[in-house]
């Protein structure tokens, strides 16, 4: 993985001596609340329902052992033992002391880490496909890019104080795992006719209060022109985004009241203006960062059945929480926080101190955060499988469910937030216990459940087979029930099938959704196929069948 | 008399704004709109004149006048109005604008500085309140970036270096 080199170092040094100065002001009253808050946004430290809340960058969810490590000792001496793993592959801490916060940023450079723009409204964790330079499908591997992405935007002088955050992912493969059409820039990797590498980009798409497929600008931008042209498409964005009204801030407003041909003609023509005097991409640098990111030293192996006379639990782990490696006697582990009766995505220190130190025993120090917030270790030879899954198992993160429909994505909710309207939390545990049966789990086969507390959609709601939104009804708690979402190769956002529900009727109406499909499936059909081939209605009608019009 | 940072210095200003009462010949810092207005009466003045614009002025509309301004201020209206960051940079790297860039408003803070600097900005007019001396300092809190810098901020080391203009 990329290493930092003086430059990093200093620049990340700097960064916790500037924050530690702002943050002194701020408690001697020379920063008011006011003055504040856009500071420390851009050190990734909000202030939450009970507490300060601290995210932690993990860029595009790569991790070595010893940060991981870092981060269970951080989580132990200064939270309550435990982080939660976000849909930005990052780490967020929920019960941080504010002034202790400068202390935490100082641990993390020592480790090569920081929380630099985690939030605020500039540009933030680069995201990538988690099985980024393993999988077998892959056109080049995306991090290096992301890697030099970060490094560009990381404390830019003209895009600091954009009118509203900025996302962008990177995806090396056809079947896009970083949900990329949903980010305000996505980046496809892929050749041209010669063979070079550059991108295709995407712009406009987003999820939150109006949630938009972002669109092709460019079919190709040659490699060279990565920065050049991100920077023409964030200063017409600086320059002409909305800043009146928070709800219409994002790009995707911007692009869509233009239109993406009238888009698409601005940013070209400042690109033609501003690519001599942008920043160059040097051959040397790409060729830099790209050697941090070569195939770890594999053994020669051969592929073989790692499930052959083993117990059913392991051969079930093995199905749903290993995927395939493009060298041969490899796969790639799940390490699953999805465990029924926990939040998704959370984690102890004791978990992630084992989990850091199975990484060094088994796939060579390192350890991947995933968007659908589970890790995976990428590199395990099958001859270890069986050892690391004993290990999982007795942590408790080898819950063979990934995939299926408990292996769902949810926010904080209202436990923590303080923008949520409804918590998601007690929700996936009624979901959790609803469908503890690994069989009927099974037999459902792939269904993503995302969960947002509002409608802010931190928990990608749109975008989920089955998408669960949190509403406050006079003071209650509801749940508005979509479906036919999917952010996988085919993008789609989901449509809203009724009347919500109260928070008692959740699991029922989702088991109702789910019975109905397999009343409705075909041999071997998937639950989005089906919808997707019968359309919404039956749906609606098994969801609503014994709860007709709630309000 | 009011103190600005300009080219790392913490120097009077010279200069005055529109309605700060300024004598015929001084030097004078005027409202684009203002400009607009009357462009007669400012092709009469005799001292030097500067232009304000605010967030939402296109800096393109001031390719022609640039030759007989001595200064551009830009507004930032609030911290978080960034708008003036990419005028900056067009003003100096596309408008080739060799006069003084003045960064003026309620937004400018010595948490801002770093970042002005680097985007082209020479003079900085804090907002009301904010010390010039913490300004000062906060030009020096980092030796490194990513991003091309400006003879402001005296950086040690850099990655991405930007073509000359």
């Amino acid at each position: 993985m990329y290493q930092y080199d003086a430059l990093d170092q200093a620049f990340v040094d700097r960064r916790v001596a500037e924050f530690r100065d702002q943050m002194r002001r701020h408690l001697a009253g020379e920063l008011s609340e006011d003055e504040f808050r856009p500071l420390r946004l851009r050190n990734g430290l909000y202030v939450q329902r009970h507490a300060p809340m601290l995210r932690i960058a993990i860029p595009y969810g790569l991790l070595a052992a010893r940060q991981l490590a870092k981060l269970a000792d951080i989580a132990r001496r200064y939270d309550r033992g435990f982080g939660h793993f976000t849909t930005r592959q990052n780490l967020q801490l929920n019960w941080p002391k504010l002034a202790d916060v400068p202390d935490i940023l100082a641990e993390l450079a020592t480790v090569q880490m920081h929380a630099i723009q985690t939030s605020g409204n500039c540009v933030r964790n680069v995201t990538a496909d988690h099985l980024a330079g393993i999988a077998p499908d892959e056109v080049d591997d995306p991090r290096p890019y992301c890697e030099i992405i970060r490094q560009w935007a990381t404390l830019h002088p003209e895009f600091t104080y954009l009118p509203r955050k900025f996302k962008i992912a990177v995806t090396g493969s056809p079947e896009d795992r970083a949900a990329s059409e949903v980010h305000d820039i996505g980046l496809h990797l892929t050749r041209d006719a010669a063979g070079s590498i550059g991108f295709t980009v995407l712009v406009g798409g987003g999820l939150g209060r109006t949630p938009i497929i972002g669109q092709v600008i460019r079919d190709f931008l040659p490699l060279p022109g990565l920065l050049s042209y991100l920077e023409a498409i964030l200063r017409v964005y600086n320059r002409h985004g909305r800043r009146d009204n928070l709800n219409k801030a994002r790009i995707k407003i911007l692009v869509k009241s233009l239109g993406i041909e009238r888009f698409r003609e601005q940013v070209e023509a400042e690109w033609r203006l501003s690519r001599d005097s942008s920043p160059l991409l040097p051959a040397a640098e790409v060729e830099r960062v790209r050697g941090f990111f070569r195939p770890q030293p594999y053994e020669t192996l051969e592929d073989f059945d790692a499930t052959s006379g083993r117990e059913p639990r392991f051969r079930a782990w093995y199905r749903y929480n290993t995927r395939a490696h493009r060298v041969p006697g490899y796969r790639a582990v799940f390490v699953a926080l999805k465990a029924h009766g926990h939040n998704p995505g959370d984690m102890s220190s004791d978990q992630m101190d084992a989990v850091a130190s199975l990484a060094e025993r088994v796939s060579f120090g390192l350890i991947r955060t995933t968007h659908n917030q589970n890790l995976l270790l990428a590199d395990v030879r099958q001859k270890d499988l069986y050892e690391a899954w004993l290990e999982l198992e007795r942590l408790g993160l080898a819950m063979p469910n990934i995939g299926t429909l408990t292996d769902m994505i949810a926010c904080p909710g209202l436990d923590f937030c303080s923008l949520a309207n409804a918590g998601t939390l007690g929700v996936a545990r009624q979901i959790q216990e609803r469908f503890d049966d690994l069989d009927y789990l099974y037999d459902l086969g792939d269904i993503e459940i995302k969960m947002s507390g509002c409608m802010n959609a931190c928990g990608h709601h749109h975008v989920g087979h089955i998408g669960i939104l949190g509403v406050d009804k006079r003071g209650e708690e509801w749940y508005q029930i979509s479906l036919g979402g999917s952010a996988n190769g085919f993008t789609a956002l989901g449509e809203v099938i009724g009347p919500s529900v109260p928070k008692s009727e959740v699991a029922s109406t989702i088991e109702r959704i789910v019975e109905a499909y397999r009343a409705l499936r075909a041999d071997g059909e998937r639950f989005i196929d089906t919808l997707r081939r019968v359309g919404l209605e039956p749906f609606r009608e098994g969801a609503y069948a014994t709860h007709p019009a709630a309000a | 008399m009011r103190r600005i940072l300009r080219r790392r210095e913490i120097v009077a200003d010279d200069w005055r704004h529109l309605g700060e009462g300024a004598e015929e010949g001084s030097a004078l810092i005027v409202p684009l709109v203002e400009l607009r207005k009357d462009p007669e009466r400012w092709r009469r003045w005799r001292g030097r004149l500067g232009v304000r614009l605010s967030s939402v002025d296109p800096v393109e509309e001031l390719a022609a006048d640039l030759p007989r301004l001595d200064l551009v201020a830009v507004e930032f209206p609030t911290p978080s109005d960034g708008r003036g960051y990419s005028a900056a940079r067009l003003l100096r790297e596309r408008l080739g604008f060799r006069g003084e860039l003045r960064a003026v408003g309620a937004g400018v803070r010595q948490d801002q500085v770093f970042l002005l600097a680097r985007c082209g900005f020479d003079a900085i007019e804090l907002a009301q309140n904010e010390d010039p001396d913490a300004a000062r300092r906060a030009l020096d809190r980092y030796d490194v970036a990513y991003q091309g810098g400006s003879p402001e901020v005296a950086l040690r080391r850099q990655r991405f270096s930007s073509r000359p203009g």
